[in-house]
């Protein structure tokens, strides 16, 4: 084999390498795509129930329950918000350690017909103070934080359905 | 005063590594002797600085000194003197420093025992090394300095995150960092090879080991941390796709791709332009791994609140190192010649196609984990790419893998045929093939695990295989012994990673099958999962050093007999305001009992049980890896320089001068 037709085949296989690549990946993402979504834009147009999405926003404060389905196993029920509106979220699993009322949240699931978004996934955070960027987006988005007036104030105290139950914790 | 004298070591490192770049650089443009011969001393003195600077920092976190920031912020005077040491790794500047202290020690090593390298290829290495130190180091003087001060000191610091209170914190970031930093020796070797416009064997023979014992040590990295996440997190998981942890899977890909290809090199002297492209690759995809980690960019399960001011200068350092090193390999790639020569079926092809698959993968990875952070930024749209994506897309890149890397070390070099190749083989694909029935026919239709048995099987078959033949085990067992004493370390090494390649798929396909359960149960009543009985006997506190933590226990029941008591813990961290939750593990080899305590109420408590079949060999698999590299390092070929070298040397340099 010369030299030429040695580089041909190699560049015809690195084309093959990459092409497959570039198709496995584009195929892979037409399906497996998991969007963002706040309450508002649920309010706006409620996606089908055949996807999965992540909704975030804080926990509403006072909507947490806890209890127990007949089998056994333990369920939560929440409502998310971003301030503009509510979505209730029911959860079949343990709630991450930093899950609080007036925190920051992401969930992933999908919402049914009734609109309750059914989650599969409360994600969570390492660290108190971290307020997930999609969340943070979303409150600016729905009004309830103005990045002109300077940076966000920290998580605790994001909860602005009910400000006085918020309790000033450390910063980072 | 203690924090200054390391302030002022850092700066003196500084200093140091530009004289060092200088002196390297230059001295080998002009082929001055003196000049070259100054770089080594001066690598050694940027490891003494550096270290000095580091032990200053660990002295600051175990004499607990809040009049340094970075201590405040992350320690306590409560927590235990094991977590306060590795806790000047665990935040953002104390770990930039561990980066910088593993870079140093990588100059040292190739100052020290780089002395049977031609000097000017030895001071040009050593150039680069400096410079690529310069900027990290100048990165964190600028931006994030460990030592600074706070005045008036509070009285105790802010505590460590209590998810970093643990062992793995000691060993996950030092092995990660020898392997992502191990990488850089590979890229300056690289840098240097183009610059002198030539690659030969005895280069091949150099880069080899440092690829090697990078690789090792990030595979090490890796496996442990994804140890960690699975009995820290309590998800009863080992990986989430998660960007910080694909960033740290890249260089793996990259570097796997890299050693593979140096054999080629040093063994055939082809694919030379190939290595050192992958061997700007693996470093470029460190660098992007601790850009994303450290700039805060990412959102991510492992991610802490970040700045991202510091993520613009690791993007900027980013892209001088890789995009230098990328347009130097535009500009001069072509003074290297190609020598040698071989068909694509041969076993310098089987390593051709897995450097192909491997690159493919790292491509895909790559994608995944970059895509939503463009989109973002460029479209304003917001989403996430999760498991069933990697899932899919790598799935059918595996498949050709696997098959080129048992076929591969059965194949000659040069030229070989694909038949005689799969006859060595049969009985190993024979006994995949009973392994992936025997699975259809006890779990059911299950795809995804049974694939993986019938692959582990194989592959770990074809490993034994290939060493069987090489030491003629069946043809002439008699002279077995002595020829299996006879074959080279690296023959083994290689076979035993391909092992360990095996073992692990072994335990992924295992983790497949994987079942899980939640529930509320009372004191005395119990769960049943995956034929055991698990009964909560009770829930008590139980006082720790800096923590408080309600403890379960778990009676693990196989009908009659007692199997284990389980104690699953919640700790709640008073300083830092933060409850973990501590899985209770029990581990038989065949399958982990994993248990976590949820929250109390109504007089029971949530208990969430895993039961994960052949989750430890996931590990193991990964360990057995890391050793196959230990193995192939000791071998006698690294530590000797081959009498070959001289005739390759001269053929180099007229390589060089046809440039």
């Amino acid at each position: 084999m010369t030299r030429k037709s040695r580089r041909l085949w190699m560049l015809l296989l690195c084309a093959l390498g990459l092409g497959s690549a570039t198709a496995l990946t584009l195929s892979a993402f037409q399906d497996n795509l998991v969007f963002f979504r706040s309450p508002s834009d649920i309010a706006r147009e409620a996606p089908t129930a055949d996807r999965a999405f992540r909704l975030g926003g804080l926990v509403e404060t006072g909507s947490v329950v806890r209890e127990t389905a007949p089998d056994g196993k333990p369920e939560a029920r929440f409502r998310v918000t971003d301030g503009a509106h509510g979505v209730p979220v029911t959860y079949a699993g343990v709630l991450p350690d930093l899950f609080r009322e007036g925190q920051g949240v992401v969930t992933l699931g999908r919402l049914g017909p009734d609109g309750t978004f059914r989650a599969s996934e409360v994600l969570a955070r390492h660290d108190e103070s971290y307020m997930p960027p999609e969340v943070a987006d979303a409150l600016k988005r729905s009004g309830h934080w103005n990045p002109n007036q300077g940076g966000p104030p920290p998580a605790a105290t994001w909860n602005t359905l009910e400000p006085a139950s918020a309790q000033p914790r450390r910063g980072s | 005063m203690i924090p200054e004298i390391g302030h002022f070591a850092l700066a003196l490192a500084l200093a140091l590594s530009l004289a060092q770049a200088l002196v390297g650089l230059a001295g080998a443009q002009r082929a001055d002797a003196r000049l070259m011969g100054a770089a080594s001393p001066l690598a050694v003195g940027v490891l003494v600085t550096v270290a000095a600077a580091f032990a200053c920092l660990v002295w600051a976190y175990v004499a607990n000194d809040t009049t340094v920031l970075n201590v405040v912020q992350n320690s306590h005077s409560l927590k235990p003197t094991l977590y306060k040491i590795s806790g000047a790794w665990g935040n953002h500047e104390g770990s930039m420093l561990l980066w910088v202290l593993i870079l140093a020690l990588c100059g040292g090593a190739v100052a020290a025992f780089g002395g049977n390298l031609p000097s000017a290829l030895q001071a040009r290495v050593l150039g680069i090394l400096a410079l690529v130190a310069l900027g990290f180091i100048g990165f964190i003087l600028a931006t994030s300095n460990p030592f600074e001060r706070i005045w008036p000191p509070p009285l105790d610091g802010q505590g460590l995150n209590p998810i970093l209170q643990d062992p793995g914190l000691a060993f996950h970031p030092p092995l990660l960092y020898l392997g992502y930093v191990g990488f850089a020796v590979t890229y300056a070797f690289a840098v240097a090879a183009l610059i002198e416009g030539r690659v030969d064997a005895a280069w091949g023979r150099w880069v080899r080991p440092w690829a090697l014992a990078a690789w090792s040590f990030l595979t090490l990295g890796i496996a442990l941390g994804s140890w960690w996440a699975y009995y820290e997190l309590g998800w009863g998981g080992y990986w989430f796709w998660d960007p910080v942890e694909n960033a740290s899977l890249l260089p793996w890909l990259a570097g796997c791709a890299l050693l593979h290809s140096a054999i080629v090199v040093e063994k055939r002297e082809a694919l030379k332009t190939w290595t050192v492209f992958l061997a700007l690759l693996a470093f470029g995809m460190s660098l992007l791994g601790t850009f994303l980690v450290r700039s805060g960019v990412l959102n991510s399960v492992h991610a802490f609140a970040n700045d991202p001011a510091r993520g613009t200068v690791i993007l900027i350092l980013l892209a001088i190192y890789i995009g230098g090193g990328f347009l130097l390999f535009a500009w001069r790639a072509q003074a290297m010649l190609p020598t040698g020569v071989f068909t694509p079926v041969s076993r310098e092809g089987a390593l051709v196609l897995n450097n192909l698959l491997l690159c493919s993968i790292a491509a895909v990875v790559l994608a995944g984990t970059l895509y939503p952070m463009f989109a973002d930024l460029v479209l304003g749209e917001k989403f996430s790419v999760g498991p069933p994506f990697f899932n899919t897309a790598i799935f059918p890149l595996a498949v050709p893998l696997i098959g080129a890397m048992t076929l591969g070390p059965v194949m000659p070099w040069k030229r070989a045929r694909l038949f005689p190749a799969l006859q060595r083989l049969w009985w190993a694909a024979l006994a995949g093939l009973a392994a992936l029935v025997l699975c259809f026919a006890i779990e059911g239709y299950r795809v995804g695990p049974a694939l993986g048995f019938g692959a582990a099987v194989w592959v770990i078959l074809a490993a034994i295989a290939d060493i069987a033949d090489r030491i003629a085990l069946f043809s002439r067992p008699r002279a077995a012994w002595a020829r299996a004493k006879g074959l080279p370390r690296a023959a083994w090494g290689g076979a035993l990673a391909h092992a360990g390649m095996g073992v692990m798929i072994l335990g992924l396909a295992g983790m497949g099958l994987a079942t899980d359960t939640l529930r509320l149960v009372k004191p005395g009543e119990s769960v049943a999962l995956a034929g055991l009985d698990y009964r909560l006997v009770g829930v008590a506190d139980a006082p720790g050093p800096n923590f408080s933590a309600r403890r379960a226990t778990v009676e693990v029941r196989d009908g009659d007999r007692l199997v284990t008591v389980l104690a699953p813990e919640r700790r709640s961290f008073p300083v830092a305001r933060m409850t973990t939750t501590e899985a209770a593990i029990h581990t038989n080899w065949l399958a982990d009992l994993y248990v976590v305590l949820g929250e109390e109420r109504d007089g029971g408590a949530v208990l969430r049980i895993h039961h994960n079949p052949l989750a430890p060999w996931i590990w193991l698999g990964a360990a057995l890896m890391a050793l196959g590299g230990g193995i192939s390092l000791s071998d006698r070929r690294v530590r000797v320089s081959a009498p070959a070298a001289k005739p390759v040397k001269a053929k180099g340099v007229k390589a060089g001068a046809r440039a």
